[in-house]
């Protein structure tokens, strides 16, 4: 989903170009020049700007974003290809927002006077990655200013669209019921083995494990560690309530084995909206304390 | 002026203030509340109220120009973003020349506050 939208706003290449509210102008380069302490006086000395090498007043290069900026009451035009991305990683969960990288190239300085305009275009969508902020993804985009159709000024802008990560202590999920029934089952799950319960008598695989097997009536039981890969059988994707430990929302799969018996866990690394029927997973462990280590699926490419 | 590969530039300190984290903000058309309301940006999970990203541009340009002086051309600032830079740290920025052609340099910079990098990048200035 999230690929799909990015490969199209990619495709769809340059915004159509939006103008500044004002021509460059003195008294915004004023204010600007006063807030960072900038006595550079070719931006507001009219004498010393005539003498320089500019030959007259000039804009700070650095301002180039700033006379297109949205401002207090603005909205993004619905083409804006930031805008987009932004829409879908949000509803994906990848809510938070960090800038990474802003690269501006100018090709000359702007004038009192000069009536810009800017276009965007996307360039690149990474993810999912993992970063010290949590699983997110790379969104670069590439805005173009122009006075008339010359290009003045390029800015090459990424973020990390991240979901923040909760923290998962220790101890404080939700913890399975052990029975002499199912013992054999979370032993296992801590050395990193899926254990399917196997009738000695008929032969029979089963899951859950229970005390009798269900089509001879044995009770003579044992188990087989199974290959850990299967497919999606069913799958819920979990928004409310929260759980103990987990991310909202997360995915829980029903996923039948090669063994031929199907078993619940969360489905990990996913995309809660590339989840389906069909999906190839295989088995990872996912070790909470000494006692408890859970079983959890991820995506096989 | 002559520039060599490896001089360093003076070392340039902002006493990032509240207010000069706000009114850099404005100065720049920016009004998302984490650079000005400090409740809104604790609430967004952030210690207080930061600098903006073009703040942050127009710093690096103005360290290097407050060495290259008023006739040199500022042609790029490329700045990658490390740690935050919240309300009453002090932001120090050092320099050095890295490439040299002809006119134009290349100026790695770094911008420091008390918990690390908070920009690097590296300007191209065609100096006079």
């Amino acid at each position: 989903m999230i690929r799909e939208v990015a490969d199209e706003v990619i495709a769809r290449g340059e915004s159509s170009r939006r103008a500044a509210p004002d021509p460059v102008n003195v008294p915004m380069v004023r204010h600007w020049v006063e807030a960072l302490g900038d006595s550079n006086p070719v931006y507001t000395d009219p004498v010393a700007a005539a003498e320089s090498v500019h030959g007259g007043l000039v804009a700070p290069p650095a301002m180039a974003q700033v006379w297109t900026m949205f401002g207090l009451r603005g909205t993004r035009p619905a083409d804006d290809p930031l805008g987009a991305m932004v829409s879908v990683l949000d509803e994906a969960g990848f809510t938070s927002v960090v800038a990474t990288n802003c690269e501006q190239t100018y090709h000359r300085y702007l004038r009192p006077g000069d009536e810009v305009t800017v276009g965007a275009r996307l360039t690149e969508v990474v993810g999912p990655k993992r970063t010290a902020l949590g699983e997110g993804w790379f969104v670069t985009t590439v805005s173009t200013w122009y006075v008339g159709d010359e290009p003045v000024a390029e800015m090459l802008f990424r973020v990390l669209k991240f979901r923040p990560p909760v923290e998962e202590p220790v101890g404080e999920v939700l913890r399975p019921v052990v029975s002499l029934d199912t013992e054999f089952f979370w032993a296992g799950t801590r050395r990193g083995e899926l254990r399917i319960q196997k009738c000695v008598a008929c032969g029979e695989v089963r899951h859950p494990p229970g005390p009798m097997c269900a089509a001879c009536g044995s009770t003579e039981l044992t188990y087989v560690v199974a290959q850990g890969v299967g497919e999606v059988y069913s799958f819920v994707v979990h928004h409310h309530p929260p759980m103990p430990g987990k991310r909202l929302p997360f995915v829980v799969a029903l996923v039948e084995l090669a063994e031929g018996v199907r078993l619940l866990a969360e489905l990990i690394d996913a995309d809660s909206a590339d989840v389906r029927v069909g999906l190839p997973v295989r088995v990872d462990f996912q070790r909470i304390d000494d006692e408890l280590t859970l079983p959890v699926w991820r995506v096989r490419s | 002026m002559t520039v060599a590969v490896g001089d360093t530039l003076p070392e340039l300190v902002v006493e990032v203030t509240p207010t000069f984290v706000v009114s850099t903000a404005i100065a720049t058309r920016d009004y998302q509340d984490v650079h000005h309301d400090r409740d809104a940006a604790v609430a967004r999970g952030s210690k207080d109220i930061f600098l903006n990203i073009l703040t942050d541009t127009g710093l690096v340009q103005r360290f290097v120009t407050d060495w290259a002086g008023p006739n040199a051309l500022v042609r790029g600032i490329a700045i990658r973003l490390g740690v935050p830079c919240y309300a009453n740290e002090t932001l120090t920025f050092s320099g050095q020349v890295s490439e040299r052609e002809g006119s134009l340099v290349v100026v790695n910079v770094v911008g420091r506050n008390s918990i690390g990098d908070h920009v690097t990048g590296t300007v191209r200035v065609e100096l006079p």
